[in-house]
C-alpha cells in the first residue's frame, strides 16, 4: 500500500507542473497589457520601465521558472511561518523565520501577495461547498441503497426523476429559483451571504446557519442528482452476484447482506465518483458564489478575470488544479484501500 | 420446399426504432427537444415582432415594464398587454421574442459545440485505440486534460481571446466561434475514452482480421468496419454532449462572459434578470425553465437511445 501511495504521489507531479506551464502559456501568450490602465499622462520610457518592473519583458521560462520559486519555496516559508507564529493547532511550536523577505506573487489588482488574499477567501468557498457535498453524501447513499434494493418501485422511479430534473436544472437556475420562492416570496432566509459575519454565540450562529441554507441547498441539490444514479447502479450490480445467492443460503438476515456485504463491495466505485466530482463541485460553486454573493475564491476569481489581474488569475487557476489532483490522488488511493487488486497492478 | 419468409427480416435499425418508441422517456424526450427546437426556428415566422426592436419616446414609456399575460389572473393592477403576450422588458423589447432568438443562439451553440467536441473525441479515441505507438501518450493527454479546472480555463480564455476574434469575425461572430471551439476542446475526453475503448476491443475481433487479410488499408479498415461498429456509443455521447455545451454555454453568458448584452441567448436573459428579480420574477426565470427543459429532454432522449442502441437491452 505504502509503495502504490507513494507512486501515485510521485506521478501526480508531473500533472501539476504540466498544468501550471499550460495555465502560464495561455495567460502570458494571449494578447493583454497590465499597463492599459495607467493614466496617458506617465510618459512611455516610464511605463516601459513599469512593465520591466513586473517582469514582463523577460524570456518566458525564467518568468514561469520565478513562478514556480515563489509558488512552491517562498509560499511554502510563509505558511510554516504562519503555523509556528499564530495558529492555533501549532502555535506552542518555536517561532520560524524561515521567510527573509523574497519576492511573493504580487496581485496587479491589490499590490499584496495573492496567497494572502486566497487564504482569506478560502473558508468561505470550503464552510459553503463542504457542508453541502457531506449532506450530498448522508442523503444521496441511502437513497441509493434503497431505490436500488426496491427496483422499479415508486420509490425508485420518483427518485429516477427527481434526479433527472436535478442535473438538467444548472445552478445558476436552481439558485435563482430558490431565491424567488424562499427569499422573496417566503421571506424565509436571506439571498445574500453575509460573510463579515463572525459566528461568536448562539444567535451568530444561528444566523450563519440560516444563510448558508439556499447556496448549501443548490449545490446539495446538484451533487445529490448524481451520487445516488451511481449508488443505484452499483448497488444494483452487485445485488445480482453470486456471492449475495451465497450470503443469502447461509442464511444471513436481509439487513446484513444488503447493508454489509453488498455495501460494502458497491461503495468501490461511489468513493471515486464521490472524490472525482468534488472538482466539478468547485465549478459549480464559481456560479452557486456569484449568484448568492458569496465572496469565496471563485467570486475572487471572476473579479481578477474582470480586472486583468494576470498574477491572481494563474494562482487561483492553478490552485484549483491542486484541489482537482490532491481529490484525484485521494479517490487513487481510496480505490486501492478498498480493492486490493489494484493495488499490485 | 422450404417455407419463404413472409415478411422481410427487419434491419437493425428497424429494432432500434422500434425499441426507441417503447422507451416512454425517450419519446418525450424527442418531443419536448423537436418542439423547441421548432418553435425557436419557425416560430419568428408566426410571432414576427423584431427582438432587437427599441421603441422610442412616449411608446417607451409605455411599453418597458410589461408583466407577463398571466398576471393579470391574481393581479388586476398589473401593466399586461395582449401584443405582448410574455411581456416586455425594462427597454421594452419583446421578451417573447427575445425568448426564441436566445433560444436559437442557445442551440446552435449546443449543436456546433458538441459536433466539435464528438468529432475531436473520436478522432483521438480511434488513433488512441487503433495505433499502440499513439496510445500511451494520447490517453495521458487526455488524463492531463480531465485534471484541469476547466471552468476557470474557459472564463480566463474566453475574455483573453475576445478582442482579436471579435476584431477578425465582429463581435457576434467572434465570440460564437470563440464559445463553440472552448466548449468543443475542453470536453471531447469522456467520448475519446469510451470510442478508445471500444476499438480496443473491436480491433481483436475476427472480422478485422479478415479484413486485414484481404490487404484493406488502415484508414479503410477505419471508416468502413471500425467507425460503423462505434456508432452508437458515439451518439449517445453526442447527445448527452449538446446538454453539457447549452449548459457551459449558458453559464458563461450567467457569468458575463459569454455574448454581447445586446445578443441574447437564455442565459444572457437569465442573468439580465437576476437584478430585477423581486419586482420581475418572470424574467430570469422563463429562460430558466427553457434551459432545464431543453437539458432535460436531451438526457432524457440520451438515455433512451442507449437503451435502444444496446443489443443487450433491446431484446426485453
Amino acid at each position: 500500500m505504502l509503495t502504490f501511495a507513494i507512486r501515485r504521489l510521485v506521478l501526480s507531479v508531473p500533472t501539476l507542473l504540466f498544468i501550471a506551464l499550460v495555465i502560464f502559456l495561455l495567460l502570458n501568450l494571449a494578447p493583454n497589457d497590465p499597463m492599459a490602465q495607467v493614466p496617458l499622462t506617465i510618459p512611455p520610457e516610464v511605463k516601459q520601465k513599469m512593465r520591466e518592473a513586473l517582469g514582463i519583458g523577460e524570456a518566458l521560462p525564467l518568468q514561469f521558472w520565478k513562478w514556480l520559486v515563489a509558488m512552491f519555496w517562498t509560499e511554502p516559508k510563509v505558511l510554516i511561518d504562519w503555523l509556528t507564529a499564530d495558529s492555533l493547532l501549532l502555535g506552542w511550536l518555536p517561532d520560524t523565520a524561515l521567510y527573509q523577505g523574497e519576492l511573493r506573487v504580487i496581485s496587479w489588482q491589490t499590490r499584496s501577495p495573492v496567497m494572502d488574499i486566497v487564504v482569506q477567501r478560502l473558508p468561505q468557498t470550503l464552510w459553503v461547498v463542504g457542508t453541502a457535498y457531506l449532506l450530498a453524501i448522508v442523503i444521496a447513499v441511502p437513497i441509493g441503497i434503497y431505490s436500488a434494493y426496491r427496483q422499479y418501485s415508486w420509490f425508485d422511479q420518483a427518485g429516477t426523476f427527481v434526479s433527472m430534473i436535478g442535473f438538467s436544472i444548472p445552478p445558476f437556475f436552481s439558485g435563482v429559483l430558490v431565491i424567488v420562492i424562499f427569499s422573496v416570496q417566503l421571506g424565509w432566509f436571506p439571498s445574500i451571504y453575509d460573510t463579515t459575519l463572525q459566528v461568536t454565540d448562539w444567535d451568530s450562529f444561528l444566523r450563519q446557519i440560516n444563510q448558508m441554507i439556499l447556496p448549501v441547498m443548490v449545490l446539495t441539490l446538484q451533487i445529490t442528482a448524481q451520487l445516488s444514479r451511481f449508488m443505484r447502479a452499483s448497488m444494483l450490480d452487485n445485488l445480482g452476484q453470486d456471492y449475495v445467492r451465497t450470503a443469502r443460503a447461509k442464511g444471513l438476515g436481509e439487513p446484513n447482506v444488503v447493508l454489509v456485504h453488498v455495501l460494502r463491495n458497491s461503495m468501490i466505485p461511489v468513493v471515486t465518483v464521490i472524490a472525482l466530482g468534488v472538482p466539478n463541485i468547485f465549478g459549480g460553486a464559481i456560479i452557486t458564489e456569484q449568484v448568492f454573493k458569496v465572496n469565496g475564491i471563485g467570486q475572487l476569481l471572476i473579479t481578477a478575470i474582470e480586472a486583468n489581474d494576470l498574477p491572481m488569475v494563474q494562482t487561483l487557476t492553478f490552485v484549483f488544479a491542486v484541489l482537482i489532483v490532491l481529490f484525484n490522488l485521494i479517490a487513487d488511493l481510496a480505490y486501492g484501500m478498498l480493492d486490493p487488486r489494484i493495488r499490485y497492478d | 420446399m422450404t417455407d419463404t419468409p413472409l415478411a422481410p427480416p427487419r434491419s437493425q435499425w428497424a429494432d432500434v426504432w422500434h425499441q426507441f418508441r417503447h422507451h416512454r422517456g425517450a419519446m418525450f424526450g424527442a418531443f419536448v427537444f423537436l418542439f423547441l427546437v421548432a418553435a425557436v426556428y419557425l416560430g419568428p415566422l408566426v410571432w414576427t415582432v423584431d427582438p432587437q426592436f427599441l421603441p422610442r419616446g412616449r411608446d417607451f414609456l409605455d411599453l418597458r415594464d410589461t408583466r407577463p399575460i398571466y398576471v393579470a389572473l391574481w393581479d388586476g393592477g398589473a401593466k399586461v398587454s395582449w401584443a405582448h403576450p410574455l411581456g416586455t422588458d425594462n427597454l421594452g423589447r419583446d421578451t417573447l421574442a427575445r425568448l426564441m432568438f436566445g433560444g436559437r443562439v442557445s442551440i446552435a451553440v449546443g449543436l456546433t459545440a458538441m459536433v466539435l467536441s464528438v468529432l475531436l473525441g473520436t478522432f483521438i479515441g480511434i488513433l488512441a485505440g487503433f495505433f499502440r505507438r499513439l496510445d500511451g501518450p494520447l490517453m495521458r493527454l487526455t488524463d492531463l486534460f480531465l485534471a484541469l479546472p476547466l471552468l476557470p480555463l474557459i472564463l480566463v480564455a474566453s475574455l483573453l481571446f475576445r478582442e482579436a476574434l471579435a476584431a477578425r469575425f465582429g463581435p457576434e461572430g467572434g465570440v460564437f466561434i470563440l464559445i463553440v471551439t472552448l466548449i468543443g476542446l475542453t470536453s471531447w475526453m469522456q467520448t475519446a475514452r469510451i470510442v478508445r475503448g471500444d476499438v480496443l476491443a473491436l480491433k481483436e475481433r475476427e472480422f478485422v482480421l479478415a479484413a486485414r487479410s484481404i490487404g484493406t488499408t488502415d484508414t479503410r479498415l477505419i471508416t468502413r468496419h471500425m467507425l460503423p461498429n462505434i456508432l452508437s456509443p458515439i451518439l449517445v455521447s453526442a447527445t448527452l454532449g449538446i446538454a453539457t455545451a447549452i449548459i457551459t454555454e449558458s453559464a458563461l453568458s450567467f457569468l458575463g462572459f459569454g455574448f454581447p448584452p445586446d445578443f441574447p441567448t437564455w442565459g444572457r436573459l437569465l442573468n439580465d434578470g437576476v437584478v430585477r428579480l423581486s419586482s420581475y420574477p418572470e424574467r430570469p426565470i422563463w429562460p430558466g425553465i427553457l434551459i432545464s427543459l431543453t437539458v432535460l429532454s436531451v438526457n432524457y432522449l440520451g438515455d433512451g437511445l442507449r437503451d435502444a442502441l444496446d443489443p443487450r437491452i433491446r431484446g426485453r
